[in-house]
């Protein structure tokens, strides 16, 4: 090597911050940091956003003036009160399929590879990921509550019980985050995480009370929509939105979310970890 | 200490053996070309060293570092460009560079300052606040490099990094190599093409199947390969054991010649080539074979396999050829 390389070399010592920070600020800066790479790609695919909250907007449509007339719901003199928590609750469930595309359109452009080579936190790239949805289906939220509050969904409880019932479906949203997330790891393209994030969310959002009453269905499948999670969630939220006492059906829902969370997002990080190593 | 050190490093998956012993040091401040076909284990050797996957046998330091037993350590210390261009389309140039170093937890400000630093360096200037959506394969390149030299990394890894270019991206390419290694980083780089290892690395490691067929610095591979090619084509597939004879007489360099029966040629090393070629045309002349062209090439990865294992690099040994 020439003396002037040499030189150069000398340069370019010492390098930077060579140990690895470790401790909880560090845990929470990586993870943040990963959202933000989200979050700003966000604007510059508006599409995303629109088709997320269009389908919704369909549904209140649909359910709210082809469907309304002809659904009865025991207890509520409006359809509409009943209907949008149940939309509210199915939109920012789909809002999670978008963390499973993610992790898949990660894994499959090799930019995961990249960041297992970078010195972070590596479970902050699940966490970072979860984190940006949660900021992109707020938004959505808010978007349907506009629109619910155009059709005439109006709050019926004390302030305080309606902004319970937001942050519980937007934790429910979050649980299901991590099961999407471990979806998008464990499938090999964005394709295959588009129809395994979607696929089983339709039966799990209309066997349930979303949408009609489960008395209104036959036996066995009241059965499973009285079991339905998410059935539990939307009585809830509605209970919470429309002024009534939610009963045991908060805390069952509470715990669901809870417990989705802690298992999944347990099985994510295992698997991330374990991803081609 | 040596950059890096690995010793009998083994992977296997499922029925594949795709590293059966390596062994290779890289030495401070120097490069390293890891020459080989494709499914030659490049690939695996390289993400092993970089902590993506984990050796079933053998021995990997980084830096001093045990590669199995410390990968945050070893990340903090290497850069690594992958085979395929892994840069998030969505974000400008100048957020990827910002994103790779706030997770090196350099501060914004600092981070920032490097990603304007390095996109000068890389010509990405003006296309740095674009996103990379809308870059061309040359572009993404150079901000894949860019990006794994963002914490200035003791040792950097290139896997084929210019593989898939166009020539001119590939000069360009080479270039820029040549320039960070004259500023004294540590590299490891893999490649398919003799060429590029000779023009870039220091010592050259050649692998096939897994294993380790011969190492050196290029003059000394060459001198066991024999220098450069001599490449004749004659008009008659008859002519072609008389010609072969002949150039052997002519040339005496240490390899064996080539014959090519369906193309008609007769591949030789050769030392000396531009005062052998007016004898050889004139030999075969004489000897009246019809000589329909003469070409003198350099080496290929081709020709030091043929040598070194007796089969073609890309596997399918011999075809046609016998000696
Ligand atoms: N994840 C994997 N699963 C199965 N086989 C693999 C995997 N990665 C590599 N291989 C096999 O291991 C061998 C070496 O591959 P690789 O290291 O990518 O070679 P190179 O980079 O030299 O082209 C090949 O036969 C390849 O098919
Ligand atoms: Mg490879």
């Amino acid at each position: 090597m020439t003396t002037t390389a040499r030189a150069a070399a000398d340069e370019l010592a010492p390098p930077p911050q060579r140990e690895v920070p470790r401790g909880l600020v560090w845990v929470w800066r990586d993870s943040w940091t990963e959202a933000l790479r989200h979050l700003r790609a966000v604007p510059r695919n508006p599409d995303l956003l629109i088709f997320a909250t269009i389908q919704p907007i369909m549904f209140v449509l649909l359910f709210n003036y082809v469907f309304g007339g002809a659904i009865d719901v025991p207890g509520y003199d409006s359809y509409t009160q009943y209907l949008m928590p149940g939309v509210f609750a199915q939109t920012v469930l789909f809002g999670s399929a978008f963390t499973g595309i993610g992790v898949a359109e990660d894994m499959t452009k090799g930019i995961i590879d990249r960041l297992r080579s970078l010195p972070m936190y590596q479970p902050s790239v699940l966490v970072g990921r979860t984190l940006s949805d949660i900021c992109r289906n707020i938004f959505t939220f808010v978007v349907m509550f506009i629109v619910g509050y155009i059709v005439g969904f109006r709050i019926g409880g004390s302030i305080s019980a309606a902004i319970g019932a937001t942050l519980l479906l937007l934790g429910f949203s979050y649980a299901f985050s991590w099961v999407q997330a471990l979806i998008g790891l464990s499938v090999k393209s964005v394709e295959a995480a588009n129809s395994a994030g979607f696929i089983w969310m339709f039966p799990l959002t209309f066997v349930s009370s979303a949408f009609v009453s489960t008395a209104s269905m036959p036996q066995w499948l009241q059965t499973f929509a009285d079991w339905n999670p998410f059935t539990k969630l939307t009585n809830a939220a509605r209970a919470l939105y429309t002024g009534s006492d939610p009963g045991a059906d908060l805390w069952i829902a509470i715990a669901w979310a809870i417990g989705i969370t802690v298992v999944f997002s347990f099985l994510a990080a295992r698997k991330y970890s374990r991803t081609s190593r | 200490m040596n950059a890096v050190e690995v010793e009998g490093l083994e992977k296997r998956f499922g029925d594949t053996e795709a590293l059966r012993g390596v062994d290779l040091t890289v030495e401070k401040a120097t490069v390293l070309g890891l020459l080989g076909p494709n499914g030659a284990g490049k690939t695996t050797t390289v993400r092993i060293l970089t902590t993506l996957l984990k050796a079933d046998a053998g021995r990997a330091t980084v830096d001093g570092i045990d590669v199995a037993s410390d990968p945050r350590r070893v990340r903090a210390r290497i850069g690594l460009t992958g085979q395929y261009a892994a840069v998030d389309e969505r974000l400008t140039g100048f957020e990827s560079l910002e994103h790779v170093g706030r997770l090196f937890h350099l501060s914004t400000r600092e981070a920032r300052a490097r990603a304007t630093e390095l996109l000068e360096r890389f010509d990405l200037t003006d296309a740095g606040g674009r996103v990379v959506k809308g870059y061309s394969g040359g572009m993404r390149r150079r901000l894949d490099i860019a990006m794994s030299l963002v914490s200035r990394p003791t040792v950097l890894f290139l896997d084929e990094p210019t593989t898939g270019l166009d020539p001119r991206s590939r000069l360009g390419m080479w270039d820029l190599i040549e320039e960070l290694v004259a500023e004294g980083t540590t590299t490891l780089l893999t490649t398919q093409y003799l060429d590029e290892a000779e023009r870039l690395a220091d010592d050259i490691v050649v692998i096939d199947h897994g294993t380790v067929i011969a190492k050196g610095t290029a003059d000394e591979l060459k001198g066991q390969i024999g220098g450069d090619r001599l490449e004749v084509t004659v008009g008659r597939p008859d002519e072609l054991a008389r010609t072969a004879e002949l150039l052997r007489d002519r040339c005496a360099v240490t390899g064996a010649e080539h014959v090519d029966v369906e193309a008609r040629t007769v591949t030789i090393a050769a030392s000396e080539t531009h005062k052998i070629v007016p004898d050889v045309v004139r030999l075969l002349d004489d000897a009246g074979i019809e000589v329909l062209d003469v070409v003198v090439r350099r080496p290929t990865l081709d020709d030091v396999f043929l040598q070194l294992t007796g089969h073609a690099a890309d596997g399918d040994a011999d075809e046609g050829g016998d000696r």
